[in-house]
């Protein structure tokens, strides 16, 4: 699938929700099936810090394609992380580096992606996009 | 700007005290307002909103320096709340009240116009160790500027300061001790008569961060012979970009002026400048005047109600809300204080407190989650943070019994 599909996918997945709860659970439920990342992976190089909650990213380039893994120390953060790896990991650098995220605002959870939310997703997100586009500029050397 | 009398409302009539704040009559998420942030900031009542807006349409003019009708009318405004500020904080004179832009503006005045003055290579300066950051950098700044110290007070497990640890600090080295009156984060009201007179038999001044203090209690800076006390105005009711220190006419006389410009001058050549007296010398520059008339009606909002009203019934609004969060499985308290004010600090179960936030704001309720920019004394408690519900005299009980509610809601959905 494309990354737009996936985005798809999750905003069809989220409209069969109801009202907030629903969907926070749903989120929640994400956050806790997201296996936690090795602690030794929890380094300072791969914290992304921000004022609220902590994310961890970790990226591994290989088969042309940039994988992600990531954990987050608040619940909900993690479940929005879950779903950004979900959508974002296993594609080429160029097709990340060139990704319009639009599912989180799609399915109402937008105040994320907000820099006073300060709670890391939205750093992340730009971390991920950064690796893409070092990885796509390597690779047109 | 009139005082409030007219409309003088009784705080057993909490429903006519809450007309009065027209954001409580609004809801989020379609939830009616629940609001438990008072400590970050309170909402403001009409006579607030009304006397400000009032100041722009009538008598709007700058202050002190007009010939004109309407800068004379705005000078005995601004001024007349200076009065207000002095009675409502029993200061001996007028001009021992300086405006300034809030509680970090008016420390950051202190450390660095005290600083310059008496502070020397060596010396040393006592906080706590359950400060807002506004009551630490200011001074760190100062300390690395002048070659000087910080001791730390440290806290005891229940967040009560360690009075005999600060007592063993108190020597011929120590120029000031700054500590707050209420911790922002774990609601402690600390024993300031005592650290006040403690510091005196050593003659050394003392500042207080009467920033969460004056919203709840009664204070009077010649009783307590504190020599600054620091608030802002945005947390009792008034705006934003108000706020107030207190110092007594012998160090306040002595102090350099913190910035230059106009308003503070008496005269000025290229070769020397003058300074104005006390409070001019530290006011500088237009000032927030239409700020300072919402300080006024904040005043006289608190004073209509009488603050040892609000805190008899803020008192008992406390003590209902730590009850009824002891029946929350898995909660407990941040700081346990032998005496506590406005705030309760508090974590349920692992559960990060960001997540608990977010869904009591979907919800409808409004807390504070995070370190309270006190992240030394998170460290402390080795908590990423906390949730802090803070109470103002408009939150009734059934609004502690929607937070409740929603906090077990919260931790159901987090499991």
């Amino acid at each position: 699938m494309t990354i737009n599909e996936i985005q798809d996918e999750i905003i069809s997945e989220f409209e069969m929700l109801g009202e907030w709860m629903d969907k926070y659970e749903y989120i929640i439920q994400l956050g806790k099936e997201l296996p936690s990342m090795d602690e030794s992976l929890k380094t300072d190089d791969r914290l992304i810090k921000g004022c609220q909650s902590r994310v961890w990213l970790h990226a591994d380039y290989s088969d042309g394609l940039l994988k992600f893994t990531a954990d987050s120390d608040a619940l909900i953060t993690k479940g929005l992380v879950a779903l950004l790896v979900r959508v974002l990991s296993g594609h080429a650098p160029q097709q990340i580096a060139e990704a319009e995220i639009y599912f989180i605002e799609k399915i109402g959870l937008q105040n994320h992606l907000s820099p006073t939310r300060a709670n890391g997703l939205l750093s992340m997100l730009k971390q991920m996009k950064l690796y893409a586009v070092a990885l796509a500029a390597q690779n047109k050397l | 700007m009139e005082n409030g009398t007219a409309h003088t409302p009784l705080l057993k009539d909490i429903a006519q005290v809450r007309q009065l704040f027209p954001i409580l009559q609004s809801s989020v998420y379609g939830k009616p307002l629940v609001y438990f942030d008072n400590g970050a900031t309170t909402q403001k009542p009409l006579q607030v909103i009304e006397a400000m807006d009032t100041y722009y349409r009538e008598t709007n003019s700058n202050v002190h320096r007009g010939v004109h009708y309407l800068s004379g009318k705005a000078t005995d405004a601004f001024e007349a709340v200076r009065k207000k500020v002095q009675r409502f904080l029993n200061a001996a004179q007028e001009h021992e009240i300086i405006y300034t832009s809030g509680t970090t503006a008016a420390i950051n005045l202190v450390a660095s116009s005290f600083g310059k003055k008496y502070v020397l290579p060596g010396d040393t300066i006592i906080i706590s160790s359950i400060e807002h950051h506004a009551n630490i950098v200011p001074w760190q700044m100062m300390a690395e500027e002048r070659g000087a110290s910080l001791k730390i007070i440290p806290m005891l497990p229940n967040g009560d300061l360690d009075m005999e640890a600060y007592e063993s600090y108190l020597d011929d080295k120590v120029k000031l001790v700054a500590v707050n009156y209420v911790s922002n984060a774990l609601g402690t009201v600390n024993p300031i008569e005592k650290i006040i007179e403690l510091a005196h038999r050593n003659q050394i001044p003392v500042l207080i961060d009467a920033a969460q203090a004056v919203q709840h209690m009664p204070v009077d800076v010649q009783q307590l012979d504190v020599d600054f006390l620091v608030f802002s105005g945005h947390k009792m009711y008034g705006p934003t970009g108000i706020g107030v220190l207190y110092g007594k006419e012998k160090y306040l006389d002595a102090m350099p002026p913190f910035m230059g410009g106009g308003e503070m001058i008496q005269t000025v050549t290229f070769e020397k400048t003058t300074y104005q007296k006390l409070p001019f010398k530290f006011e500088a520059g237009t000032p927030a005047i239409a700020e300072v008339i919402g300080l006024g009606a904040a005043i006289d909002f608190i004073e209509s109600i009488g603050i040892e009203a609000i805190n008899r019934y803020e008192t008992e609004l406390l003590a209902y809300l730590i009850e009824a969060l002891k029946s929350i499985p898995g909660l407990r308290f941040v700081g346990e204080p032998e005496k506590r004010a406005g705030v309760v600090s508090f974590l349920i179960g692992q559960h990060h407190p960001f997540d608990v936030g977010e869904i009591l704001d979907k919800q409808g309720i409004a807390v504070r989650t995070g370190h309270h920019c006190a992240e030394p004394l998170m460290r402390i408690f080795n908590v990423p943070g906390t949730v802090r519900a803070s109470v103002a005299l408009y939150n009734t009980k059934e609004e502690v019994d929607v937070l409740v509610r929603g906090l077990r809601r919260a931790a159901d959905m987090l499991g």
